[in-house]
Order: structure tokens, then sequence, then C-alpha cells
């Protein structure tokens, strides 16, 4: 039954994604032909931004306008969390959080991460919320849809890459707005509350007092779940009823995780002409997510570990820490999808997932390419393209070439150092934090799983995905500025080397294709780049996977 | 003669030399110890790294030993197995530098000085050929060995060039023209010249030669830097990987040794292709070499691989040389016995292939009523201006053979008329791809005679594997468009030139960069010389003009013209040798993984015994034989470093497949079984 949901609701977002494909890449790379209201849109930006959005970039200033704007951007933001206590839309009167954690959330919504050690409901004002948090979760993620539009500018020869402040306009409110509207109203019409009332006070029929928290909650996680965000208004994300009520409501948050990080594909391929190819990335990127959703659905109907020997009945499979009312599949489908994508929502404890299922979504998060969070996804699946590129383009007999130009030192070096980025926060910050009481003093439990704990967190943080494992006592001081400092670099860095390819490449001189030239639009090229994501990828990964979740897994087997 | 002979086997045997020639391995492995010096290992960061873990794990163990620890058997082996790996890495690069050296050494007793005959101010002195400068001019005589490189200046002769090409034809090298360059160490054996010397001492074409071989120019490729940075990158996310690990190991109550770490960590990075990274792009060169090819870098090879465009002169590459006359085309009311007889005529003093198979035709068609030569007839030898040649006999007749256009001349000025029907004949023979040779008695017209072109055997399915590679193929002739055309169809090329020049080479060339093709040619003249050195692989004929051999980026000591389809094949699996080492030594982490993590938490986390599918006896038994195997397959995979990979003329996604099939499906399946039989070998031994 479940099997049949998830394929369902997958069917559905790749079929939507197509369209939305050409969307995306109509409004970004505005046709001659444009209709009348994008022409007015385009003007307007030009007016109101003036002579900062009319400049064509190249990639350095491209990436430094990308910079210089999420830098104001992190700036206002921590200003409004440092003073929200005399801010308006503050019915529950929240007081200023502790410094660190003011760092680490600024640092995660500006990231696109939505890391969160605060619960929204018990934290934050509504205009934190909405003028903070919200508006960081459309420009970052307007962010990455700007950042993969002149990278596939770039691979079509160009080395002006477009204008970033045009660009991240385009993004906001020609995509993300419109798309956000739709979502939002479907889930206000599926029960979610959006008020600018304070928490509702209610009183139950034993006489005790109830405090319900609500607010413009429908709103927030429209663009949580489109813009791969996934920080929730309330700190248990879509298992609170308020922000995921029923099967409906779940039905449309699960497919908006994938639309617009599946639609990111097709976009690259409008862009640079290579629809084909873009089709292959698409399918090797849709056979992994099919083998995560498809084994963390499997591994959860297995029954705990923690509930065995009581007198409860697991035939259904695993359903500690599951929303009953959406059953045991719901969870692991949702958990799959997003991790592939950087999404971090969550709508189950995925510290309770059966150990092997908890490896699912840490190997969505390690890989980071399984459509991956809105833009960047791409982005990440051309630095593993460039590296299988590298080696297999040798392997028929000329010097590697992508999309007609060649493949050389400057490109590798920027390449393996954007993919090495990753390895280093997940696995330097999991040593250095479990062999000191930083981290091991915060594990929930001990062995593999509290291994898995810190694990997590850190390739949460490192994959900006902003999920967490839970169990883990993380707003601490050292907790905070580590992942925080390691939301912002691996944000970044992933952007702006490939940039830095685009343009390296795009100021070649492109080759033309012939049969001797390696193709990139088969089935053995989409090979190619699983390989590369497997082997570059996933072989860093092995040692700790093993230490961690399968070391649980295999202690329950000796017990 | 005798000399020449022993080199000339000597240079066959190295060229033929197997892979494992005892003096060579004896040599290498001294080498492989001086290698170890640090600062030679600095150019190869995997096998820096590699050297710096064994050097670690060998602090280790004397530490384990002063402190007199259990287990310093296990540690002693791993130390020793860490040091072999680094000399087997030098090993393999040493046999490749060997087997250069090899090969330079036949060529060097070619350049040992000779005594030289110097020419001043028309006296002869005799001098060392070492101390011979660029032009000063030395005279050569039949049986003398020339000096150094130079150009003939004065007179013909035949050399024997075998001492460099292994060729034992002797080949002919005259004053002027295109065929005028000679290279010191090869021996006159017919004649006297006169050759200015081109060259100073030590920078001669064999010193190159020799420099080049014996790697002391060898400068990294462009690839090979970025295969470096490339695996460069692979040890640094690797070395992340194993150094994360102790820390981890703490908080699992492990204390994991450093030389279990080490051993990890030489495991996970590449070492194989670390190893042979620099033998294969020795042995590329060697390869190049072992067909007579000189390149003038390594570069120059490896681009060869990259080469879209392929500029083949007709004759000699696609066309047997020379052309034979093939049928008549008599006029309206000429008989054909009449033309045939008239053609024998004006060829009679032709002494040309093309003249003498006229001659050679006319006999077999007309049989006994063929004309006899007449000796006192006088002939009139072809010339640039007149475009014609023929006979004039005693009698009085005149024949006449020739262009069309020539011919025609001749007659109008006689004041005959040009038959309407000649064109028409002309254009036909043209269009089948003959030349057309006009014939004329006393400036009469009589018809035309077919010289045809012969494709040289097997010629069309080269072009079509070459089709297959990716590469285009482009006829270059003197021919006119419409002979140029039907040869090309018939031969199967993707375009022609017709009517060359050596401009509308370089400006084809030109065309075809700035479509971002690159481009291969062949030539040997010195009007050659633009266009070879604006083409990205210039292959320099040997035989051709110093001109042309300095602008081209490779020389092709047999100055055959279809060595250029060598020498891309020989770029081409440089490249696929490095891409598919490189596969297979990253597939084989994955066995290598199997082996060593679960073996290094045995202790703490009992339970990942189960993840142990290879079985092997102990974790100790099990961190040895990955790291064993790692060390041996190093030697195992030289002779794919040295010979190359299997190359197929296909398509890249043939080769793709098939190279991915092997390499990469080979390099993870290969290891588990590798590393299981090490297991039971090192069980059987009783070491663990």
């Amino acid at each position: 039954m479940s099997l049949v949901l998830s394929l369902s609701i997958l069917g559905a977002c790749v079929l939507l994604s197509w369209p939305l494909g050409r969307y995306l890449t109509a409004v970004m790379e505005p046709p001659k032909e444009a209709p009348g209201i994008q022409r007015l849109f385009e003007t307007t930006i030009v007016r109101v931004t003036g002579s900062a959005a009319a400049a064509q970039q190249n990639w350095k200033s491209y990436a430094v306008s990308m910079l210089t704007f999420n830098g104001v951007m992190f700036g206002v933001s921590w200003l409004i969390l440092t003073v929200q206590t005399w801010l308006p839309l503050n019915p529950d009167q929240m007081a200023a959080l502790e410094p660190s954690l003011v760092f680490n959330t600024v640092a995660s919504f500006t990231s696109n991460t939505n890391l969160q050690h605060y619960s929204g409901e018990a934290s934050l004002s509504y205009f934190s919320q909405l003028f903070a948090l919200m508006w960081l979760q459309f420009v970052s993620a307007a962010t990455g849809l700007a950042a993969l539009t002149a990278l596939a500018r770039g691979l079509s020869g160009r080395t002006m890459l477009g204008n970033f402040y045009r660009d991240v306009l385009r993004a906001t409110f020609g995509i993300l707005l419109p798309l956000c509207l739709v979502v939002a109203t479907l889930l206000l019409i599926g029960g979610i509350p959006m008020t600018f009332k304070g928490a509702a006070v209610a009183h139950t029929l034993e006489g005790l007092e109830q405090t319900i928290a609500r607010g413009p909650v429908a709103a927030f996680v429209a663009i949580k779940q489109l813009g791969t965000n996934g920080g929730g208004f309330f700190g248990p994300n879509s298992t609170h009823p308020m922000e995921n009520p029923g099967f409906f409501t779940n039905v449309i948050e699960c497919a908006s995780i994938l639309l617009i990080p599946m639609a990111c594909v097709w976009m690259f391929g409008f862009m640079t002409r290579r629809v084909r190819h873009a089709a292959v990335v698409f399918a090797v990127m849709a056979l992994m997510l099919a083998v995560n959703v498809g084994a963390a659905l499997y591994l959860e109907s297995a029954p705990t570990a923690a509930l065995e020997g009581l007198p409860v009945a697991q035939q259904r499979g695993n359903l500690e820490g599951k929303e009953l009312r959406f059953g045991t599949g719901a969870g692991p489908l949702w958990a799959a999808l997003t991790t592939a994508t950087s999404n971090g929502s969550v709508n189950s404890m995925h510290d309770s997932l059966n150990p092997l299922t908890g490896l699912v979504p840490m190997i969505g998060m390690w890989l980071n390419v399984i459509f991956g969070g809105v833009g960047v996804g791409m982005i990440n699946m051309f630095l593993y393209i460039i590296a299988g590129v590298f080696i297999c383009g040798m392997m028929v007999g000329r010097t590697p070439e992508y999309l007609t130009r060649k493949v050389e030192t400057r490109e590798m070096k920027l390449a393996l150092l954007a993919i090495l980025v990753h390895p280093l926060f997940i696995l330097g910050g999991a040593a250095i934090f479990a062999a000191t009481p930083w981290g091991a003093g915060t594990v929930n439990n001990p062995g593999p799983h509290g291994f898995s704990e810190i694990l997590y967190e850190f390739s949460s943080a490192s994959a900006d995905n902003g999920s967490g494992f839970e169990g883990l006592g993380d707003n601490t001081v050292p907790w905070n500025t580590a992942t925080g400092l390691v939301m912002l670099l691996s944000r970044f860095i992933p952007i702006i080397l490939p940039l830095a390819i685009a343009g390296s490449l795009a100021a070649k001189k492109a080759a033309p294709e012939n049969t001797g030239t390696l193709r990139t639009d088969t089935p053995l090229f989409g090979f190619v780049i699983l390989g590369s994501v497997v082997f570059v990828g996933a072989l860093l990964f092995l040692p700790v996977a093993v230490l961690g979740p399968i070391a649980e897994h295999l202690a329950r087997g000796i017990r | 003669m005798s000399v020449m002979e022993t080199m000339k086997l000597r240079r066959r045997h190295t060229r033929r030399a197997s892979l494992f020639e005892r003096d060579l391995v004896f040599a290498s492995l001294k080498q492989s110890i001086v290698m170890l010096n640090p600062v030679t290992m600095f150019r190869n960061p995997v096998m820096f790294v590699t050297e710096a873990g064994a050097f670690l794990s060998t602090l280790a163990l004397f530490h384990d030993l002063a402190r007199g620890a259990g287990g310093v058997g296990y540690t002693l082996t791993v130390v020793i197995v860490l040091w072999v790996t680094v000399l087997f890495a030098n090993f393999a690069e040493a046999l490749a530098e060997a087997r250069g050296k090899a090969q330079a050494e036949s060529l060097r007793t070619t350049r040992q000085s000779t005594q030289a005959r110097r020419l001043i101010n028309g006296k002869e002195q005799r001098v060392s050929s070492d101390d011979l400068r660029q032009g000063d001019e030395v005279i050569v005589s039949a049986g003398e060995i020339i000096p150094s490189d130079g150009e003939i200046i004065e007179g013909v002769a035949t050399v024997d060039e075998s001492a460099i090409t292994g060729e034992s034809a002797p080949v002919v090298r005259e004053a002027g023209g295109d065929r005028s360059g000679v290279t010191g160490g090869t021996r006159v054996l017919t004649d006297t010249i006169i050759v200015r010397i081109s060259v100073s001492p030590g920078e001669s074409f064999l010193d190159r030669m020799i420099g080049l071989v014996e790697g002391a120019v060898r400068q990294k490729t462009p690839n090979e830097i970025a295969l470096t940075v490339t695996l460069a990158g692979f040890t640094l996310a690797f070395l992340l990987v194993t150094v994360s690990l102790w820390p981890i190991g703490r908080y699992f109550g492990a204390d994991l040794p450093v030389p279990t770490l080490v051993a990890l960590l030489v495991c996970l990075i590449p070492t194989t292709i670390g190893a042979l990274l620099a033998a294969i792009g020795i042995a590329g060169m060697d390869r190049a070499l072992s067909a007579n090819i000189i390149a003038k870098s390594g570069k120059a090879v490896e681009l060869a691989g990259d080469i879209d465009t392929l500029l083949l002169d007709k004759t000699g590459t696609i066309t047997i040389g020379n052309r034979e006359a093939a049928t008549y085309h008599p006029l309206p009311g000429v008989d054909r016995d009449r033309l045939a007889e008239a053609a024998m005529w004006a060829s009679f003093g032709d002494v040309t292939p093309e003249g003498r198979s006229i001659v050679a035709l006319g006999e077999k068609i007309l049989g006994d009523r063929a004309p006899v030569e007449i000796p006192s007839a006088t002939v009139i030898p072809f010339s640039a201006q007149t475009r014609l040649s023929g006979i004039n006999l005693p009698d009085g007749k005149q024949y006449r053979k020739g262009a069309a256009d020539a011919i025609c001349g001749l007659a109008q000025g006689n004041g005959h008329a040009i038959p309407k029907k000649l064109k028409a004949s002309v254009d036909d023979v043209a269009r089948g791809g003959s030349t057309p040779i006009v014939v004329a008695e006393d400036s009469q017209i009589l018809g035309v005679v077919s010289l045809s072109d012969v494709l040289k055997p097997g010629i069309q399915d080269r072009f079509k594997r070459l089709r297959a590679m990716g590469l285009r193929v482009v006829m270059v002739t003197g021919d006119n468009p419409l002979t140029a055309a039907a040869i090309a169809r018939e031969a199967g090329v993707d375009d022609y030139i017709a009517e060359a020049k050596p401009e509308d080479k370089l400006e084809y060339i030109r065309k075809e960069q700035r479509q971002g093709r690159l481009v291969a040619m062949m030539g040997d003249g010195t009007n050659d010389a633009p266009a070879l050195a604006q083409a990205d692989i210039g292959v320099a004929m040997n035989a051709g003009t110093q001109a042309a051999k300095e602008a081209g980026n490779m020389v092709d000591l047999d100055s055959d013209p279809t060595k250029l389809i060598e020498v891309i094949e020989i770029g081409k699996q440089l490249l696929m040798t490095r891409g598919a080492l490189t596969t297979f030594s990253i597939a084989n982490d994955m066995a290598k993984y199997f082996a060593i993590v679960p073996a290094m938490f045995m202790l703490a986390l009992p339970q990942l015994s189960a993840l142990n599918i290879m079985g092997l006896s102990s974790p100790q038994n099990a961190i040895l034989s990955a790291l064993i195997f790692n060390a041996v397959i190093i030697p195992i995979l030289i002779p794919i470093a040295i010979k190359g990979v299997r190359y197929r003329p296909t398509g890249a996604d043939a080769l793709l497949r098939r190279n991915l099939l092997i390499y990469g499906l080979g390099g993870v399946i290969a290891p588990f079984a590798g590393i299981k039989l090490i297991g039971v070998l090192l069980g059987a031994v009783g070491i663990l």
C-alpha cells in the first residue's frame, strides 16, 4: 500500500517536473517573445534595482554579488532575531535568543539548511519567523536557482554568467512566490492554520489549561517544502498536527519536496540545450532515489528493537517515532525524500528508524546529489560528472572533455576541492566531536547509535539538509558554532568553485563532437555518473557507515 | 656494412626486448632504491604519502620494539610490505626509463664521433665531427659516415639510413628540393655530396632523440599533470578518512595502531595508478620510437589522441605513388590504334613511371604493330614551362603529349583547330578520377590517354576505421578538382583539397582549427613548414628538409606517410591506459574496505565479523592480505602500463564500454579473489 502511494507521488513529481522545468527556464532566461507580464516584470526589476541588476557579470563578480547579497541578508536576520522582543508581531512575548543559537539559526537559514537547535513555537516571534526566517527561506532557495542558472550559462559557452541580482529576483518573484501561493492555498484547504493571533488557550474536559501554538503556518510550510529548506514553524516539524494535519497535506508536502529539485535538472538541460544529457542525469538521480525509497520502505517494515518483547503487535513494521495518522510507510518515504534533496523537514523521528533505515537518510546526505537542494543539487552532480568525465574520458583515448570543452588541471583542482569540502566537514566534525565531550557528552545513546547521532548532525549540516537524527542535545555552544560554520562553508564553497569551473570552461575553445568523443547522452554515460558518485562519494563514507548504523544493525543480530 | 648490420640488429633487438630482461631488471632494482629519496618522491604525491606512511610505521615498529610490546611480527610485516610497495612503484618507473635508455644506448653507438672533411675556402680539412659548427660545409664520399645533421648543397647520393630507421633499402638524397636532408650517423653508399651542417654539436637529431628517450628532458604532460592533481585529491580524501578513524576509534574504545591505519590508507589511495603513471608516459614515447617516430615532446604524443582532422597527401598515402595508363579516348575520326601509336611515340623519351606505362599499354594493345624506338630521334623532355614532352623523329614527325591546356596552346599556335569533343573527353576522364593526357601528332590533337590512380590496397577499410574513431580524413592533392573528387569518393575520404598549394593546406588547417578541431598533417618540403608548424600535430619526414623537420613536432624516420594513423593510435592508447588503470585502482577500494574496516574494529565491535565476507582468518590476516594485494598488483600491471591497454579503432562508446567492463567491473571483482587467495596463502605458510 505504502509502496503504491510512494510510487504515485514519485511518478506525479516526475511528470510535473518537465513542464515546471520549462517554466523555470522561461523565467530565468526570458525568451525574446516573452509574455507581457514577464516583460513588465523584467523592466520593473531593472527600474527598481537600477544599475546593480543591469551589468553582465563574469563568474567572479557573480560570486561576489552572491556573497554580498547573502552577507547582507545574514546580518539583517541576525539583527532581527537579536532584538525580536522589541519588534512587532510578537503576541507571545518571545525573548532574545542566546548568541550562539542566533548564529546557528541565521547560518542555518542563510545556507538553505534549516537545521534547528530551537523550537519555533517556544522561541521565535511571528516577525522573526516571517521576516527573518521565511524571507531567508525564499532568497536562499533563489540563490541556489540563480547559481545553477549561472552554471548552465557558463557551460553553454558564455563567459558572462548573467547578473546575480536580476537572477535572484527572477527566482524569488517569478518562481518561488507563485508556486508557494498555490501550495500554501492547498495546505490551507488541508487544514493548516494561517493567523497572526497568539497561541490559543484551551480548557480541557479535565479542567486543565492547554496552550496551543499557532501562527502563519501555511505560508511558512509552503516555502519550507518547495525551497528545500525544511525548517519547521514548530519544533517537531511536519510531525506536528498543525504543520501536517493529515493524509492530504502529507501528500502535498511530500511532493513539494521533490518538485523544484527535479525541475532544476530539466532547466539545466534546456539552458545548456542538452536535454538528452539532462535526461540521463535525471534517470541516474531517479534510480538512486528509487533505491533509497525502496530500501527505506523495506527496512522499515521490520519491527523495531525498542519494542521487542513487549506486548505490542509489530506486524505493520516499525511504528516507533511515527505519526499514527500517517502509518509506517509515509515516514520512511519522507525520510528518503527529505535527505535525497537537501530539504530536511521530517514527518517522523529519524532517531527511531531501524538502524539500517537510518542509514538511508545518511546516504542521501552524503551523496547530496539525488536531485539535491534547489539548484545546488544539480551543481553538486556537475562536480561528480566532471570527476567521472575526467577518468572515463581518458578511456576513450582522448583528453577528457565535457560539453565540448576540455577538462584539465584547473577544472579538476576546483572540482575535487569542492567535493572534498563535504567529507572534510562530516568526517572531521564527527571525529572531533566523537572523541571529545563536545559530542560524546551530548549523545542520547551509547555505542554505535550515539555515534550515528553525531555523524547525522554533521552530515545534515554539511549537506545543508537540516534534518536531525534527534536525541542529541545539540543546543550547546560547541554544536551551535561548529554546525553553523559548517553550514555556511559547505553552502558557499561548493557554489563558488563550480562557477569558477564554468568560467574556466567557457573561456576554452569548443571542440566539435564526433564519434570519437565521449557521449554524454547515453545510458552508458549514466553508468559513468553513477560510478563516479558511488566511488568518489560513497567510498569516503563507508567506514563511518559501518561503525554507525551497520554496527548497530549487526549488534541486533548478536543479541 | 657489417658494423651497420650489427647496429641495426641490436636496435631491432632492443625494440623487441622482452619486458623483464635481466639486465634491465637489475639496473631498475638498483635505481628504485636510489629513488627512495623523498625529494624525488615528492613529484608523485600518492607514492610520497605511501613513503611517509612507511616511515611512520617504521617509527611505530621501533617504538614497539623498545617497549617490548606484543604483535611485533605483524607490525614488522606491515612495515616491510609498505616499503616494498614504494619500491615496486619506483621499479615500474625505473624499468620504463631503463627500456628507454637501452634504446638510447643503441642510438648512441651511431653517434660516436667520426672524422669529417670540412671545406674551408674550397680546401679540405680533417676535423672531428664534434668540432663541427652550424653552417660548416663538409664533403662526404661513398663509404663515409655523414658527420652531423645537415642539408645537401651539392650533388646527389644514395644513403643508407638503416642505423636510424632500421630500413635496409638505401634512399636517394640530392641537393635542392625536398629530399635534401641528411642525418648524422648515416652512411653514403655512392657518389660524393657536400653537406651544410645545420645544427651545433650536442643538438643534432640523434642527440635530441637520445635525450628524449633517456627521459632527461622528460616533462609532465598536461593530462599527466591533471591526473596527478586528481590522484592527489583522492589521496587527500582518503587521508581524511583514515585520520578521522583514529579519534572515532577512541569513541568506541579502540586504540587503532598507526601501522594498521597506514595500511588502510595505503590500500585506499590510488597507489596502483600512482606507481604506474610515470611508466605509462615514458612507455608512450617509447612506443612512438618503436614505430620509428621521434616526438619532440611527450605532450605531442598525448595530443595525438585528440586529433579530429587528418590531412593526408594523396600520393603515397592513399594511392600507390605511380599512375598508370589505363584507357584511350580517341577523338571522332581517329582510330584507337593510331592514338595508341602516337602516345607511344610521344612517350619513348619519357622515363617517368607514367611514361613507361603508356609505352607498356601501347605494346599490349598493338602487339606486333607497336612502333620501335629510334635512337636518332630527338627527345623533347618535360619542362615546367611547356608542360609537355614528346619526340621529333628524323622524318620530321613530331609527337607531343601533355596537359590539355598545354597541348591546346600548341595546336592553336600552329593554326590547328581544337576539336569540339576534346573538352568533353578530357572532363570525362577527370571525373572518373583519372588524369587526362592529351596526345598530338604534328600539332594535331588525336585524343586522350587516361592515367589512373591506383588506390593502396585496404585503404578504404583503414579510412572506415578512422571514421569510426571520429576522425575526418582530408585528402591533399595537386590534381584538378574533378579527378580529386573521384579519387576522394573511391577512397572514402571526408573531404579533399584539390590543386593544393602549400598556402591552401595552411588555410585549410586554420579553418579547421577555428571550428575547434585539432589537425594533424605530414609533410616534407620547405614550403610545408608553415603548415607543419600550424598543425597541432605536424609530422615531418626524416627525408624532408631541415625546415620541415624544425617546424613539425614529430619526425618520422621511415618517411612513411601512413605513419600519421599510427601516431594517433599511440596517443589514444596512452590516454586509455591512464584512464583504465586509474579506474582499476579506484575500483579496487571496495574489496579492500571489506577486508580492512571490519578487521580494524573487530575487537571493539565484534558484530562486524559479519562483514568479513572473504572469510579471512584473522584481523591481521585480513589487513596484511589487502596490503600485500595492493603491493603486488603494481608489478603485475607493469606490462599493461608499458605495452598499453589493447586498442581497437572503434567509436568512443564501444571503447568506454569495453574498458569499463574490464577495468571497472574487473577492478571491483579481482581484488576480492586476490585478497582471499593471499589470505589463504598467508595462512598456509603459517605467517598468520
